[in-house]
């Protein structure tokens, strides 16, 4: 096990390598805004616009830049200076980060929650009015997109616009308040960021239980006397879950680089918030220090899955 | 002394989009105290749904169960689903054919185990795991107390199949079913399963119903057999009947299916032509009658009810053969005739044409 986590996290190393190396080379080679020229401002002069290019290095050959943005990642996790505004890209990421992580939790947890229970009815409840109720609802939340979802939701519940003002108004969390104040304007951005995932873990889950209702072990679980529904909830749900589980974590893992449209829709001044305002503006810094935020959750959140499988299914072994 | 288990006129039909599957069609048998049934037949011939309605797990939407059931005095098919949870796993406990998908591949056996003896005795964890560890030893798992921390994936074939039987016994059930206990496993590892059903057999006294298509299982361990053909019985008799003096053509096919040690060594197996009948539309007359060498024009349209065997005690068979007919065909059947030779042989007046030999039931 120790060794296959220390082979794990050497590739996520060289991954992050070959996706910073990646982002790098889009946004400094191929042929963006040039970010003298942004830096400069409005009434900016050929001189200036030399002076800059002198100052922020941008004349060096391209590896050299490289490789020295390269160490003051690794060596100071540092991600480098917006041009734009003179601002550390790295305090800004961990600004944006506790309101990026309150969505994905608070989401992740409702649609979890959510997707496993309905699941777990539709499947059960296999054939009944209330599973084709439910799949075909899940079917709607699977085709609904989030803005469009976003929009309505803030028509309908919102405090300011809201035709029922039940929730606060977009723009009105932020986690550097407290993480905890306000906590009421995220039960929009959850519900609306939770409702496409509720409905494809509802649908998978559904389909792993009823394949796994049909199997021998499920057989010998009643032969032994059980109650249905312990054969279903300690069984069948055991054997169903674990898969969604890694899921869980894959899906999460994306969204720590960002929520991008949810946050957007309810104001919310998480990463996916920044990369959106960074690519707006061609802040080049900040969008690369933001994808490779995004590499890092992925990796490091597909290794906690596997890792975590294995005490789940104990089948598996490193 | 009323019988452990007597199932009567007992039919299990599934409705399906293609038509009613008649899987088990009024079969009727009993089992005493004690004492050990096979059930043989092929794929399909309604052997495990049989068994598996007794312990009311073919209940169904789509499922139309008739007959009836009485286990120690109850009837079970008319009993509650809490009754019947009651006697699963309890005095009524099965085995199954493949050990390892038997088990739930994520709980370690002590817990699995632990949770059969739970759901039927009012113990601790410490008691209940107490009592698995004795059944594990039992059965013949070696180290039992450090095994129940092990996963069914850390055992082999055979060991699953002991755990399995630990699980089923840890109740002290008064009748085990065993569909195919032995079918996923190595010849060898199967007879030692065999040894250890017919040692706790002994031991505990436990009545025990063995399913299964390999007569050679059931000649190591039954009492009685029956042999079940498209959902029913076609022949019934005491162990050493069945061997000796078979009534059925299928329980010839089936005897001559299966190598001898004792037969000559270039003596061919003589397989069954066709396949096992649709249940769905079952063949008309004696279900047996497409694939019978010795099949009679009548025999296509009376169907033949399981009768006593003449002169044999509790020996009966449901075929229209009259019964000097049967006895002449097997004698030179076993004594090496394949089924045309047989039938020239036991009709000395064959030239005179099928419809010279009396039909019983018609």
């Amino acid at each position: 096990m120790g060794t296959y986590i220390f082979r794990r996290l050497i590739w996520t190393a060289l991954l992050l390598f070959f996706v910073s190396a990646l982002t790098f080379l889009i946004f400094n080679v191929l042929p963006t805004a040039d970010p003298a020229k942004l830096r400069a401002g409005r009434n900016q002069t050929p001189e200036t616009v030399a002076a800059i290019r002198e100052q922020l290095n941008l004349d060096d050959p391209f590896l050299v830049r490289f490789f020295s943005y390269l160490g003051d990642l690794l060596f100071r996790f540092d991600f480098g200076t917006s041009v734009l505004n003179d601002e550390p890209v790295r305090p800004l990421i961990f600004e944006a980060l506790p309101n990026t992580l309150m969505l994905v939790l608070g989401a992740a947890f409702v649609w979890f929650a959510s997707g496993v229970v309905i699941g777990t009815i539709s499947a059960v409840r296999r054939g009944t009015i209330i599973d084709r109720v439910a799949m075909t609802t899940a079917l709607v939340a699977i085709s609904a997109p989030v803005y469009w979802l976003g929009l309505v939701a803030l028509y309908l519940f919102s405090s300011d616009l809201g035709v029922l003002g039940l929730f606060p108004a977009a723009g009105t969390y932020d986690a550097a308040d407290g993480i905890f104040t306000n906590i009421s304007s995220l039960f929009l951005p959850w519900l609306v960021l939770a409702a496409a995932f509720a409905a494809i873990y509802a649908r998978l889950l559904r389909s792993n239980l009823l394949e796994v209702m049909s199997e021998d072990y499920i057989r010998t679980a009643r032969a032994k006397g059980l109650k249905e529904r312990r054969v279903i909830f300690r069984h069948g749900l055991r054997s169903a879950i674990t898969p969604i589980i890694t899921v869980l974590g894959l899906d999460i893992g994306i969204l720590m680089g960002g929520a991008i449209l949810t946050e957007s829709v309810f104001g919310i001044p998480g990463i996916g918030r920044l990369s959106f305002d960074a690519i707006n503006r061609n802040d080049i810094d900040i969008v690369q220090g933001t994808t490779l935020f995004l590499a890092l959750g992925v990796c490091l959140m597909s290794l906690l899955v596997d890792v975590l499988y294995a005490f789940l299914d104990p089948r598996v072994r490193f | 002394m009323a019988p452990l288990l007597q199932v009567t006129d007992l039919r299990v039909h599934f409705h399906t989009d293609d038509g009613i599957v008649k899987a088990v069609d009024g079969i009727s048998y009993s089992v005493d105290a004690g004492q050990t049934l096979g059930i043989v037949g092929e794929s399909g011939s309604g052997k495990s749904v049989s068994s598996m309605t007794v312990m009311g797990l073919t209940r169904a939407k789509n499922a139309q169960i008739s007959g009836s059931i009485v286990f120690d005095g109850k009837e079970l098919l008319t009993a509650t689903e809490d009754e019947l949870r009651r006697v699963r796993g309890g005095p009524v406990s099965m085995i199954f054919q493949d050990p390892l998908s038997s088990l739930h591949p994520m709980y370690k056996i002590g817990k699995q185990l632990v949770e059969a003896v739970r759901t039927h005795q009012d113990v601790s964890k410490a008691r209940a795991l107490d009592r698995a560890v004795e059944m594990l030893g039992l059965v013949g798992l070696p180290e039992p107390r450090r095994r129940v921390d092990s996963y069914p994936h850390e055992f082999s074939g055979g060991m699953r199949q002991r755990v399995m039987i630990a699980m089923a016994l840890c109740n002290d059930p008064k009748l085990l079913i065993a569909d195919e206990p032995t079918t996923a496993l190595d010849v060898t590892v199967q007879a030692q399963i065999l040894d250890l059903l017919e040692r706790l057999k002994r031991e505990l006294d436990t009545a025990i119903v063995l399913i299964t298509h390999d007569l050679g299982v059931v000649a190591e361990v039954t009492d009685d057999i029956a042999v079940m053909y498209a959902g029913r019985i076609v022949e019934k008799a005491p162990k050493g009947a069945i061997f000796a003096a078979p009534e059925h053509p299928y329980t010839w096919g089936l005897l001559r299916s299966i190598p001898r040690l004792d037969s000559p060594r270039d003596e061919e197996l003589v397989p069954i032509p066709g396949r096992p009948p649709s249940l769905i539309n079952p063949p008309s007359g004696c279900s047996f009658h497409p694939r019978c060498p010795y099949v009679r024009e009548a025999h296509t349209r009376v169907d033949p009810a399981l009768e006593p065997v003449p002169g044999a005690r509790e020996h009966a068979v449901a075929c229209l053969l009259t019964g000097e007919t049967r006895q002449a065909l097997w004698a030179e059947l076993a004594s090496g005739a394949d089924p045309e030779a047989a039938k020239a042989a036991a009709t000395p007046a064959a030239a005179a044409g099928p419809g010279r030999l009396e039909e019983e039931g018609s």
